[in-house]
């Protein structure tokens, strides 16, 4: 009778580390991190030998002093005797305001840019095709620049308007003034966040608005419910589209009367439009060049996306008695949103780092404000750098997570 | 494989700029250049014509210290900077002088550890309006949308300039000259506002530049000048006489035209020490005797600059007006050379 | 009852279409007007194009071709509404070239040249004869002697840093181990680049001098300035992407987060901000003294950027790989990397070619944004040039000139890009 025995166990020899695969990719980890700590340690020995040498002081205390500065637009109350952080905070707003804007009207133009070239009329797919390849070809910032000497140049000075009956939107070449919503019994601000550099005020009345629409959105959505059941039930589908109306209708028209709603329209006194809304040139010029850039590159994805789901699809649903536009939204756009959604993602945050460039047309974002003027003025390259970086890596890092989430639950669930 | 499209690249052009070590002087006399640096573009102060030669009032400095230095007033890299980059150049020693219309200012002075060497161009921040906006002073522009130039002091100057007069403004913020006067002629602003030298050049090249005027106040002191880094007085003194000699010269009235006569011998004494023909100016600064002479022959001496490049007889046309020699009611002073 | 049948005997003759439907008419009725919708479309379109390609010709046919100045052109057109062609006739040569002197134009004309002939192999692999791919190796060292000049020792020592490391690879494989092997390869090459060769190319360069005229990167700009960052910058970041890309899909956790860590910083930030942290920042983080001018730096960071792209299209071209092939390599005793240079690596970057040009042209694209650092690339060329007295007010031809030269380079690299993709595409046909 033998017994089994463990094989003899071999003691562990240095070489090992190199020739046993068991040990040789812990070797080579640790070999790799050594490595990678002893650059970052070269590295901020260099910066602090070197900022030594300038006489600098890494620190981060200038951002709390007086910026100096002037923003034109600010979404949040500013002036130039507030701190860097805060003026940094109004540039972060301006990034976010124009990269939202740009997102939404780049994913609208794509959609109807990518359907549109492949539509059988041959002179609108030529012009598409036109469209996609001369802004997929041509740098972005030249298209801001470009947009923007566009808007300059060939609308008119508001000067020209004096003395003429305007109406409620007025184009000019320093903007775009549309009648903005003032409440004359409004509810007032809350503001959050105190005194500090991040202070922001919400209006009340947007929130009784929002509440209020909410509100007749979701007996709309019962009533519609309603009628559901009764058709599953009953084979007629009730007449709903006035109690529907109604239901979204009459909150909504409760809270604007009792706010005390009016429109404040644009008027030219002085030099400028007063009242109303202005939206600058800057910001426009910004917005359109990249909603056009990007939206030729959306509609490449959607393009790609309609073709790769099978010829089989469109004609079953011809053969259901379907119309071309309603199969274009009902059967194919849906499908081919799942091939669409994970370019579109890389899209989106290639817009928003493209926001950057606003610096070419004097919009103040984060790259004007924090990465400009503050850098210009208190010379802390490090400091305001390194902050400005991290913020735009937060930013992308949350629009990754977002679209992300959305994609994994839109996913064909493969059985 | 192709890594080495670096390596080689880093071999045969990266280290060309050479190491910033103590002695400014000596690396620049090593390398046979003067960096200099410079504006990406303006108009009279510096730009590249179509064969690349930079041209202008701040470039003539450049060429004189190279001059001096080297002498060849054509040994100069210009390096052109932006209002962002300019600082970090010349801290970093990428660049040997800054020549771009830089404010002194005592942040820059102090803070952030530089040395101005000298005022080549007394200027103030100054306003320029259409004509048709029937504007006789800043102080009517109330509500006014106003162009300026980031990245530089005229910003702080116009935010303090309208909070001290209690009225408002909307500021539109561009990159470049150009940029700016684009968006000036256009109407997209009101006033533009940047230095009264800038306006000036900026008018004088208009369609019709009788249809603007520049507004009396001037809200700020733009003393722009040539500087250096801290700490290497050797280099700083170099360029700081090479701009005093041409300085000078205007005074003493040595020009382009009459300097090979001048250095033949005089009987004024200054102009002998300048010219090298007495004394040992050169040697204390650790140059020939020639060096001045060479930095006047360069492109003349400060008037001839002026008068060549934003003078009244250029498109330009700047009066000389605080930027005249002392003995003709101006602020260019030149200290004594002995 | 009469039996009479009407029996057809002989065929009917074919009719020619409705004339409704052939030709131009049928075309028309059925690409442009099929429906009252296509219609309005097709007619608007029309409009638009109308005015569009009209008001365009008018601006764009002015004969001010030889005009001096902008005054001038403005003088030749009298009031109307033209272009001012005279300074691109005045700068063109400028915006393609920048700085770089005017009588050593044919060496950048010679190394775009040859890069297409070094290229071929790569590209047009089946057309070409396979010998080529010994000169797409030399490129690399050619490239920068040709754009930059110099002693040509310099990039004979880079060189010779490969051959130096190959064969003490050689050596060492077969006594030690390939792995040690590899180690002590890179450790001689290293040896070699850092210690040995600065002093053999003093040595040479004092002997023989062999070279070029050195032209310093600042003399670069223009369109030149774009394609030497483009190409410098992609060529470099190729085999940094694969090492990020191989790191990034390894087992090795350590090794693996680096890696990630790396390349979704870099992809998510701005491009601009890494071009400030090149004109600002770069030499605070060198050892004090050392100096890269600033296109070399705006190059490094833009390698930076460039390979964490090619590393995600890399890492495509990986996945996409069937799982059969990494078994089959496994399989026929291939250690790993044997198995990555033998069968993964060729076909990964064959199927990633499509992408790798595609990031070539969206970086190629990106360097007009060291115009906002103060490089005079096209674009920030455009603004020097607009400091100019003569030219001081001009716009559009000058964008419209740089939009077009961009638009040249970027459609037909584009082109070039899709029918790889449909060559590639052999599964569908």
């Amino acid at each position: 009778m033998t017994t089994l025995t463990d094989p003899p166990k071999e003691s562990f020899r240095l070489s090992m580390l190199i020739y046993d695969t068991r040990y040789r990719s812990m070797t080579i980890q640790v070999v790799a991190l050594i490595g990678f700590m002893l650059l970052i340690g070269w590295l901020v020995n260099n910066t602090a030998q070197n900022l030594l040498d300038l006489g600098k002081e890494p620190s981060f205390s200038f951002l709390g002093e007086a910026a100096g500065y002037d923003i034109n637009q600010r979404l949040v109350d500013y002036d130039n005797q507030n701190s860097h952080l805060r003026a940094s905070f109004v540039g972060l707003l301006n990034t976010l305001l124009v990269a939202v804007m740009g997102c939404i009207t780049a994913t609208i133009l794509g959609v109807i840019i990518g359907v549109l070239r492949l539509s059988k009329n041959w002179l609108i797919s030529k012009l598409m095709t036109v469209y996609v390849e001369t802004f997929r070809n041509v740098p972005v910032l030249l298209w801001i620049v470009f947009t923007m000497a566009i808007l300059i140049e060939t609308l008119p000075v508001p000067r020209s308007f004096k003395g003429v009956d305007v109406g409620a939107v007025v184009v000019t070449n320093r903007g775009i003034y549309v009648p903005e919503p003032l409440f004359s019994r409004s509810l007032g601000d809350i503001h959050l966040f105190g005194a500090s550099s991040f202070r922001f005020d919400i209006s009340l009345d947007l929130i009784a608005f929002l509440i209020a629409l909410a509100l007749g959105l979701f007996v709309r959505h019962k009533i519609n419910q309603r009628a559901h059941r009764i058709q599953e039930e009953t084979g007629i589908r009730p007449t709903t589209w006035y109690l529907s109306l109604a239901a979204v209708a009459v909150p909504v028209l409760v809270v604007l009367v009792t706010l005390g709603f009016y429109l404040g329209y644009p008027e030219f006194k002085g030099f400028n439009f007063r009242g109303g809304t202005h939206m600058r040139n800057s910001l426009i010029a910004l917005w359109l060049a990249l909603s056009l850039y990007t939206a030729a590159f959306i509609a490449e994805n959607v393009r790609a996306g309609i073709l790769a789901i099978s010829k089989g699809q469109t004609e079953a649903a011809a053969a259901l008695g379907l119309r071309s536009n309603r199969i274009m939204s009902l059967v194919i756009l849906p499908q081919a949103l799942r091939v669409i959604i994970p370019p579109l993602i890389s899209q989106y945050l290639n817009l928003t780092k493209n926001s950057s460039l606003a610096i070419a047309v004097g919009y103040m974002d984060l790259t004007g404000t924090l990465m400009g003027i503050t850098l210009n003025q208190t010379g802390r390259e490090l400091e305001t750098l390194l902050l400005g970086m991290l913020i735009y890596l937060l930013i992308s890092l949350s629009i990754s997570l977002v679209m992300n989430w959305y994609n994994n639950r839109v996913k064909l669930v493969e059985r | 494989m192709k890594k080495s499209v670096f390596l080689g690249a880093l071999t045969v052009a990266g280290l060309a700029a050479g190491v910033a070590a103590a002695g400014t002087l000596d690396d620049v006399k090593a390398r046979g250049k003067l960096n200099c640096g410079v504006t990406t573009g303006l108009v009279g102060f510096a730009a590249p014509d179509a064969n690349g030669h930079w041209e202008g009032f701040d470039v003539g400095v450049c060429r004189a210290v190279a001059a001096a230095v080297l002498g060849d007033k054509d040994a100069v890299e210009f390096v052109p900077t932006t209002g962002k980059t300019r600082f970090t150049a010349l801290a970093s020693g990428e660049i040997d002088m800054l020549a771009r219309n830089t404010t002194w200012t005592f942040s820059r002075d102090v803070d952030l550890k530089f040395d101005f060497i000298g005022v080549n161009y007394y200027d103030g921040q100054g306003f320029m309006a259409p004509k048709a906006l029937g504007v006789s002073s800043a102080k009517e522009l109330d509500g006014a949308t106003v162009c300026i130039q980031t990245g530089t002091t005229t910003e702080l100057n116009l935010a303090d300039f309208f909070r001290s007069n209690n009225i408002s403004y909307e500021p539109v913020p561009i990159e470049t000259n150009a940029e700016g006067q684009q968006q000036f002629l256009a109407g997209a602003c009101d006033v533009y506002t940047t230095d009264a030298s800038g306006l000036a050049a900026t008018r004088a090249t208009f369609e019709n530049p009788g249809d603007y005027v520049v507004l009396p106040e001037i809200i700020s002191k733009e003393p722009l000048g040539p500087l250096v880094r801290h700490g290497d007085n050797e280099w700083g003194d170099v360029v700081r006489w090479s701009l005093n000699a041409l300085v000078a010269a205007e005074e003493l009235g040595i020009t382009s035209a009459n300097i090979a006569e001048l250095s033949a011998g005089t009987n004024n004494p200054e102009i002998n020490r300048i010219l090298g023909t007495e004394g040992t100016l050169g040697e204390m600064l650790g140059l020939d005797v020639d060096w001045a002479k060479r930095a006047i022959m360069a492109g003349g001496n400060y008037g001839e600059l002026f008068e060549k490049n934003i003078g009244e007889s250029t498109p330009i046309g700047l009066a000389r007006g605080l930027n005249a020699q002392w003995t003709e009611g101006g602020l260019l002073y030149a200290p004594p050379f002995r | 009852m009469s039996d009479v049948f009407f029996v057809r005997t002989e065929m009917l003759q074919q009719q020619a279409p409705p004339s409704t439907s052939v030709g131009i008419v049928g075309w028309m009725r059925e690409n442009l007007f099929s429906g009252w919708l296509n219609s309005i479309l097709t007619v608007v379109s029309a409009l638009f194009i109308f005015f569009v390609a009209g008001g365009f010709l008018s601006w764009a046919v002015s004969p001010t071709w030889g005009a001096t100045s902008l005054t001038e052109c403005r003088e030749i057109l009298a009031g109307h509404e033209g272009a001012c062609w005279g300074v691109i006739r005045d700068r063109w040569v400028q915006l393609l070239f920048g700085f770089y002197p005017s009588e050593l134009y044919w060496r950048p004309i010679l190394t775009f040249v040859l890069l297409a002939v070094a290229l071929a192999p790569v590209l047009f692999a089946e057309k070409v004869p396979a010998k080529l791919v010994y000169f797409t190796a030399a490129f690399p060292f050619l490239m920068p002697w040709l754009l930059w000049g110099g002693s040509i020792w310099g990039p004979l020592a880079a060189a010779a840093g490969f051959v130096i490391g190959y064969f003490v690879y050689g050596a060492v494989v077969k006594a030690a181990g390939s792995l040690a092997g590899l180690i002590v390869g890179v450790a001689a090459a290293l040896i070699w680049w850092l210690f040995l060769a600065p002093v053999v190319v003093d040595l040479l360069s004092g002997t023989v001098s062999i070279g070029l005229e050195a032209v310093e990167s600042r003399k670069f700009g223009g369109m030149m300035l774009s394609i030497t960052i483009g190409i410098v910058a992609i060529a470099c970041s190729l085999p940094i992407g694969i090492v990020l890309a191989l790191g990034r899909q390894s087992d090795l956790m350590i090794l693996k987060s680096l890696c990630v860590g790396f390349i979704e910083f870099i992809r998510g930030v701005p491009l601009i901000t890494l071009l400030f942290v090149a004109s600002t920042l770069l030499n605070i983080f060198m050892p004090p003294g050392t100096n890269f001018d600033i296109i070399m730096r705006v190059i490094i960071m833009a390698t930076l950027f460039a390979s964490a792209y090619m590393a995600e299209v890399i890492r495509g071209g990986l996945a996409a790989l069937p799982k059969g092939q990494y078994e089959g390599a496994d399989s026929l005793g291939l250690n790993y990397w044997q198995a990555q240079r033998l069968i993964i690596m060729p076909q990964a970057l064959k199927i990633s070619i499509p992408g790798i040009v595609s990031t070539f042209i969206g970086l190629f694209k990106d360097t007009t944004l060291v115009s906002v650092i103060g490089l005079l690339d096209p674009l920030g060329l455009s603004n020097a040039i607009r400091a100019d007295t003569d030219w001081n007010g001009v716009v559009w031809e000058l964008y419209g000139f740089i939009a077009l030269l961009f638009f040249i380079f970027c459609f037909s690299m584009s082109r070039y890009s899709m029918y790889l993709e449909r060559k590639l595409r052999t599964d569908h046909q």
